[in-house]
């Protein structure tokens, strides 16, 4: 009733009262929510540790962890279920079926995307691709070049999903394998510079394809404190622009939540990790909206 | 007057604005990222709500047949040990590092002769690699399982005899309790070696020795830069925790002896 009453004062308040209404319902419409979920080096750990556990008692579970991501995607729509490699060796599961169990549960999960960690070499270039078939989800790798290996056309660098109209690029990058990994496992793997192949997948993603969202799902490692030259995620965060966010393995890092860096050009880049063993999910919400009366490109991260 | 002066000016900044709007509405939209949320979600019981309930039975469902065929191999009896075994240094030795290095070297011997014709004459691991005691009472595959978790394998290296005086004198140094087999020495109260003895017979400084060990230390692992001397190197390919594990099946009892094999003044 009161609307009516305003209406019906003047034409020009109704005309802007209208508009007023389109636009808010206009904006309510188009705040897209992207959820990006995400593991790292669970290491074949598919019962959560025992209750005498000195270290993390009753913690993680593959069951455990399929509930809690059912339980998300009941509420959130747009969902990407990520892994940052080394999901092989670290329990009698991956000695005895040499990551099939693995595969399956994260195929059954609705895993998105791994990409190569270092020990997911530990039965060789053989045994990797021997349990591809068990994987339902894709592998990329842009720094690893597996062409004259086995896995040759298996693993792509990124890969482009189209979630709710938001166009994600997510590309993988590996740790150096040389020192780490014996070379009869990785064979004919090569492995080229982070950096460098970082800007060539942010050139493809962000202005070629045109990507909203830039996802690094990185095995380099967080940060090594010992050696500062090594490439790590920080570094690459810094050294780099148009990535939104590098998901982290490899060092096995607990953050009490995502790390902000700023990149190359200024720009805030959002870097995490959860630690190991399947102890934790990552869960990262992005926030989209259309609404042309906030120009200013800032964003507000809360973590 | 006045309020239709005010009229025409709201009338005026309406036709701009619906100029703008329909010219915006008009163009593609662009997205823009307005706010990012971070969190880290704990993996427990928790997790598991009324919902997700039958969900997590049915993958508890499909991981039963795999889990129970790993408890029924790995917890079926190999062997007996009659006391614990562990890595507690005496006269930096240890009761479950020999049982390794004499283990290994036997075992690894019978490969190495197999395939070389030659035997393993030295086995020194590192005493990081083992990770778990080996309880007195029953012995199971999965005591195996937990003394060595990592993947390493058996490598012998060829070393002459002053890698060999290297190896001591690093050994002497580092004052860590590595696992020792086919070599005895006495340290004198001088940290000087002495009494050096391979297979029961004395150092020869240029003669040509075979040493067993894991594939990390082979690499340089623990600073073991002698093994980068090495004139030779054989991957046997016979993972440290096999040896382990067919060493239990072959014995009824373990047996591990804390010898003199290294003799501190």
């Amino acid at each position: 009733m009161k609307r009516r009453d305003f209406i019906e004062k003047t034409a020009a308040s109704t005309a802007i009262l209208g508009l007023g209404l389109s636009l808010s319902s206009f904006t309510a419409e188009d705040v897209k929510q992207i959820t990006i979920l995400h593991t790292n080096d669970v290491h074949s750990h598919i019962d959560p540790f025992p209750s005498d556990d000195p270290r993390n008692p009753n913690m993680g579970g593959v069951a455990r962890r399929a509930a809690l991501i059912e339980t998300i995607r009941h509420d959130a729509e747009n969902v990407l279920l990520l892994d940052a490699g080394d999901i092989f060796q670290g329990t009698p599961y991956f000695n005895y079926y040499g990551g099939e169990l693995e595969f399956k549960l994260m195929s059954m999960m609705k895993y998105d995307l791994s990409t190569i960690g270092n020990h997911d070499f530990d039965n060789g270039i053989p045994g990797l691709y021997a349990q591809m078939p068990h994987a339902k989800f894709d592998f990329i790798s842009a720094n690893y070049d597996f062409k004259n290996t086995l896995m040759d056309g298996l693993v792509k660098p990124y890969k482009i999903f189209v979630k709710n109209g938001v166009k994600i690029g997510v590309f993988g990058l590996g740790v150096k394998l040389d020192g780490l990994v014996d070379k009869k496992m990785y064979e004919e793997t090569v492995y080229n510079d982070p950096v460098e192949v970082s800007q060539d997948m942010v050139r493809i993603l962000k202005h070629e394809q045109k990507c909203a969202l830039v996802i690094c799902l990185s095995h380099l490692g967080y940060e090594y404190k010992n050696d500062k030259d090594m490439i790590c995620d920080l570094k690459l965060a810094t050294l780099t622009q148009d990535i939104d966010l590098i998901i982290g393995g490899h060092t096995h890092t607990f953050l009490d939540k995502p790390t902000v860096v700023k990149n190359l050009v200024g720009n805030e880049v959002l870097v995490n990790q959860v630690g190991c063993y399947g102890i934790n999910l990552g869960r990262i919400d992005f926030f989209f909206d259309t609404n042309k009366n906030k120009v200013s490109s800032g964003k507000s991260i809360i973590v | 007057m006045v309020n239709l002066k005010k009229y025409n000016d709201v009338l005026k900044l309406f036709v701009i604005f619906l100029t703008l709007f329909l010219i915006s509405s008009c163009s593609q939209k662009v997205l823009q990222l307005n706010t990012i949320k971070g969190e880290q979600l704990a993996v427990t019981e928790d997790a598991v709500t009324p919902d997700t309930k039958a969900l997590v039975a049915g993958i508890e469902e499909y991981i039963t047949p795999y889990r129970n065929r790993i408890n029924n191999d790995l917890d079926s009896v190999l062997a007996v040990c009659p006391i614990t075994l562990d890595k507690k240094a005496v006269n930096m030795q240890s009761t479950l590092g020999n049982l390794m290095a004499d283990v290994v070297l036997q075992y690894g011997s019978t490969v190495f002769e197999k395939r070389e014709n030659k035997y393993i004459d030295i086995c020194l691991l590192n005493n990081g690699g083992i990770r778990a005691i080996l309880p007195k009472g029953n012995v199971t595959a999965r005591n195996g399982f937990e003394i060595m978790p990592f993947e390493n394998s058996l490598v012998v290296i060829a070393l002459r005899g002053a890698q060999i005086q290297e190896l001591i004198n690093y050994f002497i140094s580092e004052r860590s309790a590595h696992p020792l087999s086919g070599l005895t020495f006495t340290i004198k109260k001088d940290k000087s070696a002495d009494n050096i003895l391979i297979q029961g017979k004395p150092l020869i400084l240029d003669k040509l020795y075979y040493v067993g060990t894991n594939d990390y230390l082979a690499n340089g692992g623990d600073n073991m830069n002698f093994f980068k001397k090495g004139e030779q190197t054989y991957d046997l390919d016979y993972k440290l925790r096999n040896i382990l594990i067919d060493y239990f099946k072959a014995v009824d009892t373990v047996t591990a002896k804390q010898d003199s094999r290294i003799i501190v003044e």
